[in-house]
This record gives C-alpha cells, sequence and structure tokens, in this order.
C-alpha cells in the first residue's frame, strides 16, 4: 500500500536527524559546515545531537510527531486512524516547534513571566535552519495529508497540501510580521506593553495638527497624506478619463503611441519622475533657468514641498488610471450609445446620461487605486518632500532618523494602514462587483460614438500637453546622465556613466569597476531569483481559487491579495520587526529580500493566473481527472502548459517590479545586499544628481529590453495560435470533403 | 487486439444531491445491466448531467450509494475509478497531439510507453483516424474531434463509457451519422455505456434502454419502444412524442380494456389501471387522421389553422372541439388548404390513455 505521505514523513526525518538545525552564520547555500566540525559541533548539529550532546531537551519531543506516523505506513487510509495520527502529529509537531522557538531565544527566556517562573535559563537558541525548515514543512504536509483522509475537498492531497503551504507562508510572510507592527505600536521603546503611550502617540500632533489652516508651521503629516492623496487620485483620474477618451472616442491620429504611455510606470522607479522634476524645475532646473533668465523672475523652491510632490505622483500614476479606464470606456456598449442615440438623444446627453453612469464604477475604481498609490508612494516624496511630510516617509524617518522610535513608526504605520485598507475595502466591495457589469461578454458590434466639439477639444488641451510633459520627462531622464552638472555646467560628459559602469580589463578577465556594478548585480539576481518564485506561488493560488471550491475561499483569497494594500514602508518596518530575532532571523540576508518580493509581488500573479485560467474551459480539467490523472498532474500536464503565456507575463511583471520598488526594500537591504533603487536614492541624498540619473536610464532601459524581448515571444504565440484557431474553423467546412476523398 | 472490455454494471441507490438549498437530485434508483447502452434523457436542467458527473465521481452524492461493476465508489473521486467520459465539448487538450492526447490517461494510470503506443493506435484504428496521430486537435474538423474523444476513452477500458451530449457540437447531418457509429462501436466491443442527451430521437435511436428524468426523479424507464407506446405520464407522452394530449372518458372497463369516447369518437385502448371517468388520452400527431369535411363526414370537427409543407410531410394546426391539435400527414400530395373545415378520425395505433403530470 503506498501513502503519499511518507517521501514527506522521510523529509521530516532529515530535518531532524541530519541537517544544521539552525541558522548558519554564512549563509544559505554555503556548505562550509559539512568540513567544518559537522554534525558535533553545536552551530551545525542536528536536532538530536542538540538534544542529546548539549542538553537542549526540549528538541527532542519533536520525535513524536514524525514516530507516530510510521505505524500508519501497515494501515490502510480508509483506516480511522490514519487520519487521526496525521492530523495530531502535524498539528503538535507544528505547534510544539514554533512554541519552542519563540518561547527560547537568543538570550534564553523570550518572555519575562517565564524566568521569574523557571528561573535564568543558561541556554540559548539560533534562528531556524535548514532542519526546522523540513521539519516544519514535514509537519505541515502530514497535518494536510491527514485533514485530506477525513475527506476534505474530496480527499485531494495535492489541493489540501497546496492550500496549507500557502496559508502557511502568507500567515508567516504577511500576516505574522504585520501583527508585530500592531502589537510594538502597544510597546514602549523598553518592549513592555503600554497603551497609554500608543494613544500619546497616535493622537500626537505630528500626526493631526491642523496648525498650518490657522498659519501655523505645518500640518499633522496624516492630513497632509491625506489631502495630497485625495489630490492625486483626483486629479490622475480625470486625466486617466481625457486620456481614455482621445484614444478611444477620437480620430486622433497617435492613439497607438498613446497607448505605448500605459508600459511606462511599470519600468519607472517610482522616484524618477521626482528626479527628472527636480532637473526641469528645481532651483537650477531648465525651466527655471530659462524664466530667470527671460522674465528675470527670482527662482524659487516652490517644487520641493506639496506642489511638487503632487506634479510628480499624477505624472507617475496617470498612466494606471488611463490603462483602467481605457478598459472601463471601452467596455461600455456601444449599442447602448446607438440605442440613446435612436433614441433622440444628442450627443452630450448620451455621454452624460449613459456613457458616463456605465464608467463610474469604473472612475472609482480608477480613483481609490491611485489613492493607495500615492499614499503608499515613498520615492516621491523622499525626493520631493522638503518640509512637506506624509506617513509613508515619516515612517522611514522614525526608524533610521535621530530619533529611532519604533513605537512611533509602528503608529504611524497602523494608520497608513488603516488608511489604505479602507480603501482597498471599498474598492472590492462597493465597486469590485459592479466593475464587471458594463461588460457583457458577449461580442457587441457597432461603432463607438464620437465626442462632441466642446469636449473633444477638452480632452485634447488636457490630454496632449500631459503626454508632451510626460514625453519631456522622460527625454530628461535619458539625457540628464550625459550632462556634467545639471543647471551649473551644461557641457556634455561621460563621466557619469563612466563612474557607474565602468569596466577593465585586468590580470582575471573583466574587472567591474563601476560604482553602481556591485547593486545592479545583486538587484538583477535577487529579482531574477524571485520572479520564479512569485510565478509559482500566484499561479498556483489562483488555480486554487478558480478551480477548487472549499470553505472559507473568500477569506483565502482575501489573505493573498491583502499584500497588494500594504504599503511597501509598512512591509519594510513589519519585516524588520519580525525577522530581525530568533526563530526566523532573515534580516541582511538576501533571503529577505527575495521574500519580501515575492509576497508583494504574489497579489499580480493571482490575479493574471486567474484572468487566464478563467479562460481555460473547465472540461478540460475534469476530462484528465475523468482518464485517471489526478489533480498535480492535471495542473502540470493541462494546466501549466495552456497558461504559458500568463506565466510569462507574472515572471516579467514580478521581475521587473521587484528591480523598481524601493519602499519596502530600503529597510531591507545590506551592505552585502544593496539594490539598485536604494542605491539610486542614496546618490540623490548626496545630491549626485548625474550618476543618479545615468543609473536611472540604464534601469530603464535594461527593463525595456527584457519587457520588449519577452512581448515579442510572448505576442507571437499568441499569433500563431489565433491564426491556427480560425484556419481550423475556417477547414472544418473545406477539409472535410476533401478528406473523404483521400479515403475514397 | 490488446484491448479488452470487462463490460461492469451500474446502479444507483437512493442518491440525492443538493447544491445549497437546491435539489439536483431527489432520492433517484437505476441500474444497468453490463453491455447496455442507457440513455439518461430529459430536459434541461432534470439533472441528466448531474446523475453522470456523479457517476464519473465529478460530483459526489449528498446521500446514497453508487455502484459500479458490484463496487462501492459513492466516495471514490473521478482520478481513482474505472469509468471514463467524453465530453460535450470534447475537452481535447490543445497542446498536445491526437496521439498524446489518446495515451494520456494510459499515461496517467502507469502503463508502459510501448504498450500504451500500441493501445492508443489500436484505439484511434478503432475510430477510423489511424493515420492522423501526430496532429493537432485544431487541425481535426469537429467530427473527427469528437472521434478523437471516444478513441481518448475507450483506450482505458473502462467498466462503463459516459458520455454527455457528445453529438450537441455536430451539425444535423453528421450528428446522425456519428450516433450510429458509436451504438455500433458499443455493440461490437460490448461496453456499458451512459448517455446524455436532451434529445428523444437520439435516444430513441442508440439506446437499450432509456431513463427519462424530470425535476430532479426519474419520470420513466423503459425500452425506447415502450416509452414512446405505453408513455407512464403525459409528460412522457409530450417529451418523447410530441403527443396531443386530450380530454377523454372512459365510459366502460373490462378489466383489460377500456372504451374511451371523446367527443363523437369511441376507441378501444388498454386499460392501464384507469378507472371510469375522466381521463387523459395522448394521441401522435401521425396518428391523427385529417380529412376535408363533407355531408357524410364523422369524427370530430375542426378547421385548419395553419398548414406547413416540410417536403416528405405536411404539418398541421388544428382548431378542434376537443382543443387544438398538432398533426402530421405524409400525404403531401393531398395537401388541406389554410382555413378548411376538417373531419377528425384516429388511427387504432399511438394512443395511449397517461396519468396527467
Amino acid at each position: 500500500m503506498k501513502h503519499s505521505f511518507i517521501p514527506w514523513l522521510l523529509l521530516g526525518w532529515i530535518g531532524f536527524l541530519l541537517m544544521p538545525w539552525y541558522l548558519l552564520e554564512d549563509g544559505f547555500w554555503s556548505f562550509v559546515w559539512l568540513t567544518d566540525g559537522y554534525p558535533t559541533d553545536l552551530y551545525y548539529a542536528p536536532a538530536i545531537l542538540q538534544g542529546i550532546l548539549d542538553d537542549k531537551l526540549w528538541l527532542l519531543p519533536l520525535a513524536l510527531p514524525l514516530i507516530a506516523p510510521l505505524r500508519l505506513i501497515s494501515l490502510t487510509k480508509s483506516d480511522p486512524r490514519y487520519s487521526r495520527y496525521l492530523i495530531y502529529s502535524g498539528a503538535f509537531g507544528l505547534i510544539y516547534m514554533m512554541g519552542q522557538g519563540f518561547t527560547i531565544g537568543v538570550s534564553g527566556w523570550q518572555f519575562a513571566g517565564l524566568e521569574s517562573l523557571f528561573g535564568e535559563l543558561e541556554y540559548q537558541q539560533y534562528g531556524f535552519g535548514y532542519g526546522a525548515m523540513l521539519c516544519g514543512l514535514s509537519f505541515l504536509i502530514l497535518l494536510t495529508t491527514g485533514l485530506a483522509a477525513t475527506g476534505f475537498l474530496k480527499g485531494d492531497v495535492f489541493v489540501t497540501g497546496s492550500i496549507g503551504l500557502i496559508v502557511a507562508l502568507v500567515g508567516l510572510f504577511v500576516f505574522f510580521p504585520v501583527s508585530q507592527v500592531l502589537i510594538s505600536a502597544f510597546m514602549n521603546n523598553d518592549g513592555m506593553f503600554a497603551p497609554t503611550a500608543f494613544f500619546g502617540k497616535f493622537f500626537s500632533d505630528n500626526i493631526w495638527s491642523l496648525s498650518c489652516l490657522s498659519g501655523g508651521y505645518a500640518c499633522g503629516t496624516a492630513w497632509n497624506s491625506l489631502t495630497l492623496a485625495i489630490l492625486t487620485a483626483t486629479l490622475t483620474t480625470l486625466l486617466g478619463l481625457s486620456f481614455a477618451l482621445v484614444v478611444t472616442r477620437t480620430g486622433f491620429r497617435w492613439k497607438r503611441s498613446l497607448r505605448l504611455l500605459t508600459v511606462l510606470p511599470i519600468i519607472t522607479p517610482p522616484f524618477v519622475i521626482g528626479l527628472a522634476l527636480i532637473l526641469l524645475f528645481g532651483r537650477s532646473g531648465v525651466v527655471t533657468q530659462f524664466f530667470a533668465d527671460a522674465f528675470n523672475i527670482e527662482p524659487g523652491r516652490w517644487l520641493y514641498g506639496m506642489p511638487g510632490v503632487l506634479l510628480a505622483q499624477v505624472l507617475s500614476f496617470t498612466p494606471i488610471s488611463f490603462l483602467v479606464l481605457i478598459g472601463v470606456v471601452e467596455g461600455v456598449s456601444p449599442s447602448m450609445e446607438e440605442a440613446s442615440q435612436t433614441l433622440r438623444a444628442d450627443r452630450w446627453r448620451t455621454f452624460i446620461n449613459v456613457s458616463l453612469p456605465l464608467m463610474r464604477p469604473g472612475l472609482a475604481n480608477a480613483f481609490l487605486l491611485a489613492f493607495i498609490e500615492s499614499l503608499a508612494d515613498f520615492g516621491n516624496p523622499m525626493v520631493l518632500g522638503g518640509d512637506f511630510d506624509v506617513l509613508s516617509t515619516e515612517i522611514f524617518f522614525a526608524i533610521v532618523g535621530a530619533q529611532n522610535d519604533q513605537g512611533y513608526a509602528a503608529v504611524l504605520a497602523i494608520l497608513l494602514l488603516i488608511f489604505t485598507l479602507s480603501a482597498f475595502f471599498l474598492q472590492r466591495h462597493w465597486i469590485g462587483k459592479k466593475s464587471y457589469t458594463t461588460v457583457t461578454g458577449k461580442a457587441d458590434s457597432g461603432a463607438y460614438m464620437g465626442l462632441n466639439h466642446g469636449m473633444k477639444l477638452a480632452c485634447y488641451m488636457t490630454a496632449l500637453p500631459w503626454a508632451a510633459l510626460t514625453i519631456v520627462i522622460y527625454g530628461m531622464i535619458m539625457f540628464g546622465g550625459f550632462v556634467q552638472n545639471w543647471g551649473y555646467d551644461n557641457s556634455f560628459t561621460l563621466q557619469h556613466y563612466q563612474d557607474a559602469f565602468s569596466v577593465g580589463w585586468g590580470e582575471f578577465g573583466v574587472i567591474w569597476q563601476g560604482a553602481a556594478w556591485d547593486s545592479l548585480w545583486t538587484t538583477l539576481s535577487i529579482s531574477a531569483i524571485a520572479a520564479p518564485f512569485t510565478a509559482i506561488v500566484g499561479l498556483l493560488t489562483a488555480y486554487l481559487l478558480v478551480r477548487q471550491q472549499f470553505k472559507w475561499k473568500n477569506a483565502f483569497e482575501f489573505g493573498t491579495m491583502l499584500s497588494f494594500a500594504i504599503p511597501g514602508t509598512v512591509i519594510g518596518i513589519s519585516y524588520i520587526l519580525a525577522f530581525n530575532v530568533p526563530p526566523l532571523e532573515l534580516t541582511g540576508t538576501g533571503v529577505i529580500l527575495i521574500i519580501c518580493f515575492v509576497f508583494r509581488n504574489m497579489p499580480v500573479g493571482v490575479r493574471g493566473g486567474i484572468a487566464a485560467m478563467s479562460q481555460l474551459d473547465k472540461s478540460l480539467d475534469e476530462a484528465s481527472l475523468t482518464l485517471g490523472a489526478n489533480s498535480l498532474m492535471t495542473f502540470r500536464r493541462v494546466i501549466l502548459p495552456l497558461l504559458r503565456p500568463a506565466i510569462i507575463a507574472a515572471l516579467v511583471y514580478s521581475f521587473v517590479r521587484a528591480i523598481t520598488s524601493v519602499s519596502a526594500v530600503i529597510f531591507l537591504v545590506s551592505a552585502d545586499h544593496n539594490m539598485a533603487t536604494s542605491y539610486i536614492i542614496g546618490l540623490v541624498e548626496n545630491g549626485e544628481f548625474g550618476i543618479a540619473i545615468a543609473y536611472c536610464s540604464v534601469l530603464i532601459l535594461v527593463m525595456l529590453t527584457a519587457i520588449i524581448a519577452i512581448n515579442l515571444f510572448v505576442g507571437e504565440r499568441r499569433l500563431r495560435r489565433t491564426t491556427s484557431i480560425s484556419h481550423s474553423t475556417k477547414s472544418s467546412s473545406l477539409s472535410r470533403p476533401s478528406l473523404k476523398e483521400k479515403q475514397a | 487486439m490488446s484491448l479488452h472490455y470487462q463490460p461492469g454494471s451500474v446502479s444507483f441507490e437512493n442518491v440525492i444531491k443538493t447544491f445549497g438549498n437546491v435539489t439536483a437530485i431527489d432520492n433517484v434508483s437505476f441500474t444497468i445491466e453490463p453491455g447496455n447502452l442507457v440513455t439518461l434523457l430529459g430536459p434541461s436542467g432534470c439533472g441528466k448531467t448531474t446523475t453522470l458527473r456523479m457517476l464519473a465521481g465529478l460530483e459526489h452524492p449528498t446521500s446514497g450509494r453508487i455502484m459500479i461493476g458490484n463496487k462501492d465508489v459513492t466516495h471514490l473521486p473521478a482520478t481513482d475509478r474505472d469509468v471514463s467520459m467524453v465530453f460535450q465539448s470534447y475537452a481535447l487538450f490543445p497542446h498536445m497531439t491526437v496521439a498524446e492526447n489518446v495515451a494520456y490517461g494510459l499515461n496517467a494510470s502507469g502503463v508502459n510507453k510501448i504498450e500504451a503506443k500500441e493501445k492508443s493506435e489500436e484505439g484511434l484504428e478503432l475510430v477510423g483516424l489511424a493515420d492522423y496521430g501526430q496532429r493537432y486537435p485544431s487541425e481535426l474538423s469537429g467530427g473527427q474531434q469528437q472521434r478523437v474523444a471516444v478513441a481518448r476513452a475507450l483506450v482505458l477500458e473502462p467498466e462503463v463509457l459516459l458520455l454527455d451530449e457528445p453529438l450537441s457540437n455536430l451539425d444535423a447531418k453528421l450528428r446522425r451519422h456519428v450516433r450510429e457509429e458509436i451504438r455500433e462501436l458499443q455493440q461490437k466491443i460490448g461496453l456499458t455505456a451512459v448517455y446524455v442527451t436532451h434529445d428523444q430521437e437520439e435516444a430513441l435511436a442508440v439506446s437499450d434502454r432509456i431513463i427519462v428524468m424530470n425535476r430532479s426523479v426519474i419520470a420513466q424507464e423503459g425500452s425506447p419502444r415502450e416509452l414512446y407506446e405505453a408513455p407512464a405520464s403525459s409528460f412522457i407522452a409530450d417529451f418523447i412524442g410530441d403527443a396531443n394530449l386530450i380530454e377523454a372518458d372512459i365510459i366502460a372497463t373490462d378489466g383489460k380494456t377500456a372504451d374511451v369516447a371523446v367527443g363523437t369518437l369511441r376507441c378501444s385502448l388498454p386499460q392501464r389501471g384507469f378507472d371510469k371517468g375522466r381521463v387523459q388520452l395522448a394521441v401522435h400527431p401521425s396518428s391523427v387522421r385529417l380529412s376535408l369535411r363533407d355531408q357524410q363526414s364523422t369524427g370530430l370537427t375542426g378547421t385548419v389553422r395553419r398548414a406547413t409543407y416540410l417536403g416528405n410531410q405536411m404539418q398541421y394546426d388544428v382548431d378542434s372541439e376537443v382543443g387544438s391539435l398538432f398533426v402530421v400527414d405524409y400525404r403531401v400530395e393531398q395537401a388541406i388548404p389554410v382555413g378548411s373545415d376538417v373531419s377528425i378520425a384516429f388511427s387504432n395505433r399511438g394512443l395511449a390513455l397517461v396519468k396527467t403530470a
């Protein structure tokens, strides 16, 4: 009798008996330990030896949940003991392992109460290493296999295991860190529970002051963030609508080029726009200088503060809202507008009474998206904020600045989380359902109604200058790196590129002399490692959501989408709080960056996977199942191959997003693992705009190349598939007679 | 020949299936003899597809027991059942060749490569597509795709073959041809097959037995002839035979036959347990005889409201003293013009007393 849990049990035993239990200092991929005193050296010893040789007796009970399932090998699946043993073993193993890890830390007891109860503990534990990881995985699968054996999810081991795994991962890397933020907000700086301190900080003047209205120095950060977010969201929505109308409802000649704008935010690191704005409108910017010379206007600092941040954010997020709204505007069925017109309404009336109401959910959707993006934006306020403090940057300065007040940072993080989550909830529950009602899924014929004259003019007047400004900005980014010292010495130079990216030849081949190579390679390799994991986790989740029915599915979906609504700075600070100490000690490693990217970008993979999978007929899965394949084989042989375009899209997107992200990363980088974006931010802070902008343009080019290459590849595939389909439908009526002739 | 079939029996015992508050299958029981082709027939939403999917293991009953080949499979998932299914949409894997599609189930069941290849070639030969193994499904016509789907199901040598409206994606002409092929194949290899359709003509043509379902329960079960000639209820008479349902009176019974009066018409029919009094009479459209009315005419009176010429037959709608009648008449030469007064008689066959349902 073959049992599917046996390999997993074996894995658990390997983790317990053979692999080093604790985290190794040399890094995840280093195998120095094999030759350096393993297995008896206490740094490298597996759990069993830790227990026997080092009196870490509390590790030994972990053998129990590994012994119990051994008895099941001779039993059949239908035996009631089968599921019971597995569930109890898995659950006990997981709880006990996490429990002991959190109770006994690097300095003995983790909780003060235990010390007074049991006396001081002389032993210390480090973070979980290979052994603990394998054991944890083994316990988890034992538990889910046991649950499957009780008939849960039709007894499907693969599906139960996948759900268990994703729940555990999301719990560990999204919910656990965020909960640490919540907890630390209620602690004072000595780590004691202090709710009054929380309220003191939460209602402090720094956050809620309205003194700027009455001529005071500055308003609270909360008001700043909210005002900025509302203004940004309003402006981007209007501009996005204007763009969408120009593209779909007018005969504008360069529509296709306008559509290219939607690619820009994907490949633009968030602070790059701010940087380019400085070069244009800063005190020594081109435009400022021009006005100073021509009209004798004193160069001002107006850019640094709310106006600059607002400008930068509107420039950054308008393409996103354009992307959302173009779908919405195209989704309004032309036959509705035609119906209205045949009922003798003129164009203006039709637009106001029919088209616009149908677009309303989409408009609200675009507004809330921009609202969330603006609140979470870290790069632009960082570069352009000046004295204008917003929540996301304030969190950063609370941690790294002179105050070093973790509690305050946590309070700010909670506030930011409340804002974004409220918007997220609104978006999901109020609009998420309605937004599809305009799309019937039936192919409508008919042409879109053109705009009337006044509206056309209004759209052209707003969208086109804005597009021009965007083009100038990106031109700035491309050329800014070739100028000696912007505003002061505008002569051509290659110095910045040389500083950053020079390459030399040495005794042993190429020498990467430039200052930027280190961070560029780190960025590329970490992004490249994170991308496939993001795609796998995202698509697996999508598969579970689309194809499987289970209890709590909505909660499961919400949990997996949640990290989308958590601002990067909050993720960053929560990872520091959660993963700085054993049992999960990850800070300073490259692994924490990879994990951060995987779980931050996972919602994108999930959404993409859901969209692609909904287009696959469910009978394909069912055919595979009735042919005797299990759900793992169905997923691997039928679904994955058919999802190839979605997989590639998920890969590209998570790769690029990992390269451009800055807000979470800035907390998590270390000397060994510096990322391009945080390196550039450092350059900006030192006023080295030349190198910074040169580096940005290189990043953009790298990503653009990647996207174009992959798009060509994917596009080609799709082309072939559609041609083959249309070929077959056409030929089906033609080929049959000819085949008959052949047979005859 | 390396494909061998061990046809299995099927039985449903008091099966109930609910989805939330909706009862899709309400206490259904039936058995199927090995080697028979049984059709589940009924209007859409009657529960026939749910029944089939429970046989496949794609749905599991809320209560009751399902047996296949004398094994209790009630809680067995689809993967572990010895049945295979032909889907309405064929569900051929578009990224695999025809040969890979057919061999897929064999590979999944761990059959070795050489044997799998042999069997899948034989399966394709069985459906007359031996030379098409290297093509992709998109390069085949609809009828060919359908046959690949059948081959893919057959090479697993299932105890029971399930077919879910296998002909609904084919054009009308091809449909008749393919259904004959399927029936021929099933009889040749002696397979147990369960066939879902909503087309009564298709059901009559291919089945050993038909199970008619309506509103989550079995309305009647029997051979095609039994269902057509002795419908148990007005629903069956209407659904299978398109019959006219007419109010009639039983005026005398003798335990075997009943004398029935419809207006001025009299006929003698099997009694089927009905007592004297009001009853419903099902009359097939082709059992109604129309003739132009004249002085000597007897029978019921009526007026032709509509006459439709269909080449080999005339179809009439007639307003009569017993209600509106639908009539099929093969005497196309003597078509009766619209508006004519007609006299109506019934032939001896194609009449049955039915329960109201």
